[in-house]
């Protein structure tokens, strides 16, 4: 055989056959329990907020990466991934120019600047919800009131089209009478007012653990089932794609000092498993915190993000002036993810104590 | 309590590529015509190349010395079969670089004649242990699991080292590898006589062969050979049956599995009292030391989808890998790869008229299909390679330094522990070829390593050579004074003006 | 309006002044980046680069306005990346360095006048009077300072050849 026709290269000369985007299409899998969930949960205009995101998410990607002139335009998905991902952290009936700006500022800002998939410092679709929300902060906490798919109250296909298209129905009436409050938002109102938990989680929308577990709660798109999203989690552990340790770390990052307030004076602390089901952080801790690009590699550096992350929550949840934290605490901890990985280099084999 | 754990452990990280043995794993080893030309290459082990010692003309019988060890760590070379020099110069050889070696080139005759002088020794155990080492040493055996350390240095531990146990790696972790399955599965005797060949060398009593779950028919073997050979004997033998795991085959690997403990960084395994050898090369030091035959032949599992018939072939050293293959019915179409070696730490060949030598396991031909291949993308920071390190390196980390050039940083991230097994590669989604960056970071700190040291001596010599001149300036002005005293003397004693000045200026011109 | 621009305006002045001032005030005579360039070159004193020595060309570089930081062929690239780090400057291209070189003597035309082993700054060259010398490849340092002294013009540099034992890995190409 003549030496030109050979393949050099080093070894490793066989591979197992991973591939980028056969883990995002894990990811996007993992995700639709709770994407199709919310859909059920909040009808039409739930699909088109997930539609117009991932589709802007996915153009720009498209245009950027002419621009930049790399090779597989939209073959890795991650763009379709991020567009979910911040689908779901929007409110189900957010304008299409929500979407639309989310979607740009995501792909754009939060990733191609920085050099493309994996050389972004923050999660892209949680840097661009912070920008929503504080650019935004009208439209991005405008929670319906859950109404189903299929429900009486359920809004037609056309009513939700001209819904986020025109910010009202096709028959031209506004939609204030069905708006509510997010748990975490009712509790938050409360508290700065004085009134006690089990004040503030009564009243007209009373608190449900079941309906929370479930789903049937206000809040954005993926901030609702626990279950859903919790399913999806465990679905990528066990395919290895994310490990344990981020996650674990991020529950018992909150609930582990919500539990200790609790018990200190439950009148003004809300219980650890009303912190667990409502609010993002079974979305925060399965992923979003988990992002490949943005989270340290080390399983100490893991642990360590996985637990300032969940304190960070608690932390905003409870003393910060905004009743979620979950966006927050990760894209600060994103930020820390080079000092971790530099200071949590595993002991290497033959260096520890025992051998010395 | 031994140093062999109660129960098997684990070690970090590892990979299951898929095994492929069953290419060849039921092919018995055969043998070949005798081909047309050998080449032998001086250098086929770790440590000093041999000095050849041989010259063009010569007639020589099967395992006469072609090249006797260097300094240190080094090992002979021996004539694969009776016959001619017709050549000593430099051929390529199996090495990444493509380049050139210096390798005699010898013309079988044909008769394939052993010197009739070489003898063995009926009843190794009773010589001394250190005759047994300079059997093997002059004999030439090297490690034949393809990491070619002289097996002698491991045969004779230092002597304030106690050597617990004796490690027989007859995992064969590499996919699609079978010649030391197919060597215990027919020649398990003389596998167990080797070990206790090496058990006397070593002056210890304990070994374990550790053998991979896939290879159940080596494994009995194995197990009825010791049963056999060993009971009632002196040494306690066992087969210790490991599950599969890549890189189980590992040195250090399999040392944590089998003892629980890990060779310290930078450390041997002598140092927490193991020894390790490859079960053919128990094989080797057999055929050393019973019949004084040198190492001029090795098993080699011939096979892949682009050989058109695998096999495991006993193949003379310095065998052209050309000659191998056209044997086994030459490459099928298709074939875009040819490794020597295994797949995950062999070589892959930028030509295949090269010798096997030593330390060639295998000659893998891969379709596309089988072998990797694809363009690299960014790192994604997955962390699949961190999880799969063996060394519990991270090699994202070592990698991204490599690429961006900071090699200082690599010294920082452990570059030099790693055993470049794989495993990273191995799983990475992107693509990165991470081995490929650890071998450029070592090389390029290695040979800044010897570049400073030469800017060093440089520095040193210049140093040196300016403390000479100024010393032989200070002379001149020593004798330039001296003459000048001697002038004034003779001028005040004379009373006339001498040319001692030219004199002078004529020794300086003479400098 | 006004007031910003003059206030801004005003802040800037008072900085600028200041910092004129410590400039003047806070001078240090001598120049200790000197020291740091001659630490950074090979110290053979070959005179490759065009002046008396290893300190006469870091005197140059950091006093006399030198700009090519690129002309100490025995320290290579590597050196004028130091250089360049040092100072702070881009690193400059060198002349194309096709790879590494070395003396070598034609000894059937060498006289053994051993003005070569004069002028070889690290004694890399061996011989006696009238006798044919050699260079030791391994010592030399490729400065080319014995090349000009000999009076036959035996002496010319040779390409080091790649072996197994010098050769190292590329670094892998990304394709994009």
């Amino acid at each position: 055989m003549s030496p030109s026709s050979l393949l050099f290269t080093s070894s490793p000369h066989v591979h197992g056959g991973n591939s980028i985007p056969q883990i995002m299409q894990q990811v996007i899998l993992a995700l639709m329990p709770a994407t199709l969930l919310s859909v059920l949960i909040f009808g039409w205009p739930a699909l088109l907020v997930l539609v117009i995101t991932t589709v802007t998410a996915m153009l720009t990607e498209y245009l950027m990466v002419k621009i930049r002139r790399r090779p597989s335009p939209l073959g890795d998905m991650s763009a379709a991934l991020t567009g979910i991902l911040l689908a779901l952290t929007l409110p189900p009936q957010s304008p299409w120019w929500i979407c639309v700006v989310g979607g740009v500022f995501a792909i754009l800002l939060g990733k191609h600047v920085y050099g493309g998939l994996g050389f972004n410092m923050f999660n892209p679709a949680l840097i661009s919800r912070v920008f929503l929300l504080v650019s935004f902060p009208v439209e991005l906490t405008s929670w319906p009131q859950p109404t189903g798919l299929f429900g009486k109250h359920a809004l037609s296909f056309s009513d939700s089209l001209s819904l986020i298209t025109t910010g009202h129905l096709s028959s031209g009436k506004m939609m204030d009478a069905i708006s509510a409050a997010t748990p975490l938002g009712q509790y938050h109102v409360a508290l700065s007012m004085g009134k006690s938990v089990h004040d503030a989680l009564g009243g007209d929308y009373a608190f449900s653990y079941l309906s929370a577990i479930a789903g049937f709660i206000a809040g954005s798109l993926g901030e609702t089932s626990a279950i859903a999203l919790a399913l999806g989690g465990i679905y990528l552990i066990r395919k290895n794609i994310i490990s344990w340790h981020i996650p674990a770390a991020m529950f018992a990052g909150t609930l582990i000092p919500a539990t200790l307030f609790w018990i200190l004076d439950a009148t003004k602390y809300p219980d650890p498993l009303f912190h667990l089901i409502t609010g993002g952080l079974v979305m925060g801790a399965f992923f979003m915190a988990t992002d490949l690009v943005t989270s340290p590699v080390t399983p100490l550096g893991q642990i360590i993000f996985g637990a300032g992350c969940g304190l960070l929550t608690y932390i905003i949840r409870t003393w910060g002036g905004y009743p979620e934290g979950v966006s927050f605490a990760i894209v600060i901890m994103n930020a820390t993810v080079p000092l971790l990985d530099q200071y949590t280099h595993p002991v290497v084999y033959g260096k520890a104590k025992k051998n010395v | 309590m031994g140093i062999v754990a109660s129960v098997l452990k684990k070690f970090h990280g590892g990979v299951h590529p898929p095994g492929r043995k069953e290419l060849s794993e039921q092919c018995a080893i055969e043998s070949m015509p005798m081909p047309k030309r050998l080449v032998v290459p001086f250098h086929q082990h770790l440590g000093a190349p041999s000095e050849p010692v041989v010259n063009v003309g010569d007639t020589l019988f099967k395992g006469d010395l072609l090249g006797s060890a260097g300094d240190g760590i080094s090992a002979p070379v021996h004539a694969p079969t009776s016959g001619t020099i017709v050549a000593i110069e430099e051929h390529v050889v199996g090495h990444p670089s493509g380049l050139t070696m210096l390798c005699a080139i010898l013309e079988p005759d044909g008769k394939d004649q052993w010197n009739p002088q070489l003898q063995g020794v009926d009843d190794p155990f009773s010589l001394e242990p250190a005759a047994v080492r300079d059997l093997v040493k002059s004999a030439g055996v090297v490690g034949l699991g393809g990491a070619t350390f002289p097996s002698f240095v491991k045969l004779s531990p230092p002597r304030d080292k106690v050597v617990d146990l004796l490690l027989i790696n007859a995992v064969e972790c590499e996919p699609y590898l079978t010649c030391d399955a197919r060597l215990m599965e027919e020649r398990p005797l003389d596998v167990v006589e080797g070990i206790r060949i090496m058990l006397h060398a070593l002056q210890t009593k304990e070994c374990v062969i550790g053998i991979e779950n896939n290879k159940p028919k080596a494994i009995a073997a194995m197990q009825n050979a010791v049963a056999r050979e060993a009971s009632g004997k002196d040494g306690n033998i066992r087969v210790v049956v490991l599950p599969v795991m890549y890189p189980q085959g590992s040195e250090k690997q399999l040392i944590e599995v089998v003892t629980g403990r890990q060779v310290p960084s930078k450390g041997l395994p002598i140092h927490i009292g193991v020894v390790v050898h490859n079960v053919a090369t128990a094989v080797a030091v057999r055929d050393a030391v019973r019949f004084g035959r040198p190492l001029v032949s090795r098993i080699v599992t011939v096979t892949g989808q682009g050989i058109t018939r695998p096999a495991n072939i006993e193949v003379l050293i310095g065998t052209l890998a050309d000659d191998v293959i056209a044997h086994c019915g030459g490459l099928k179409p298709g074939t875009c790869k040819v490794v020597m070696g295994g797949p995950m730490m062999g070589l892959a060949l930028h030509q295949t008229n090269i010798p096997i030598v030593k330390g060639s396991s295998g000659i893998l031909a891969l379709t596309q299909d089988e072998s990797s291949g694809k363009p690299e993308h960014s790192c994604i920071r997955c962390g699949s390679c961190v999880s799969a390190c063996p060394i519990q390196l991270v090699p994202c980390t070592m990698a991204w330094f490599a690429k961006t050039e900071q090699f200082d940083q690599l010294i920082n991230v452990d570059l030099f522990d790693c055993v470049e097994c794989g495993s990273c590669a191995y799983v990475c989604p992107s693509n990165v070829p991470l081995v490929h960056y650890f071998r450029y970071g070592k090389l390029a700190l290695q040979s800044k390593a010897r570049e400073e040291k030469k800017r060093e001596l440089n520095k040193q010599r210049t140093k040196l050579r300016d403390e000479r001149l100024a010393r032989e300036k200070e002379e001149k002005e020593r004798k330039k004074e001296e003459m000048k005293a001697k002038m004034a003397a003779k001028k005040k004693g004379k009373g006339t003006e001498t040319h001692g000045s030219e004199a002078v200026s004529g020794e300086e011109s003479r400098s | 309006m006004i007031e910003a621009v003059l206030s801004m305006g005003g802040l800037a002045l008072a900085a600028g002044l200041g910092l004129g001032f410590a400039a003047k005030k806070f001078h240090v005579e001598g120049n200790p980046q000197v020291d740091n360039l001659t630490a950074l070159l090979p110290a053979t004193n070959c005179g490759n680069c065009g002046y008396p020595g290893c300190r006469p060309y870091a005197e140059a570089i950091a006093e006399q306005g030198e700009t090519n930081i690129g002309l100490c062929a025995p320290g290579g690239v590597e050196v004028m990346e130091k250089i360049a780090s040092l100072l702070g400057v881009e690193p400059v291209e060198m002349e194309v360095d096709p790879g590494p070189k070395v003396a070598f003597i034609r000894e059937e035309e060498c006289i053994g006048c051993t003005a070569c082993i004069k002028a070889c700054p690290v004694d890399a060259i061996i011989g006696a009077n009238k006798q044919s010398h050699t260079v030791v490849a391994d010592m030399c340092t490729s400065c080319k300072a014995c090349i000009e002294p000999c009076p036959v013009d035996c002496i010319v540099m040779v390409a080091v050849p790649t072996t197994v034992y010098s050769w190292v890995w590329n670094k892998p190409e990304v394709l994009h």
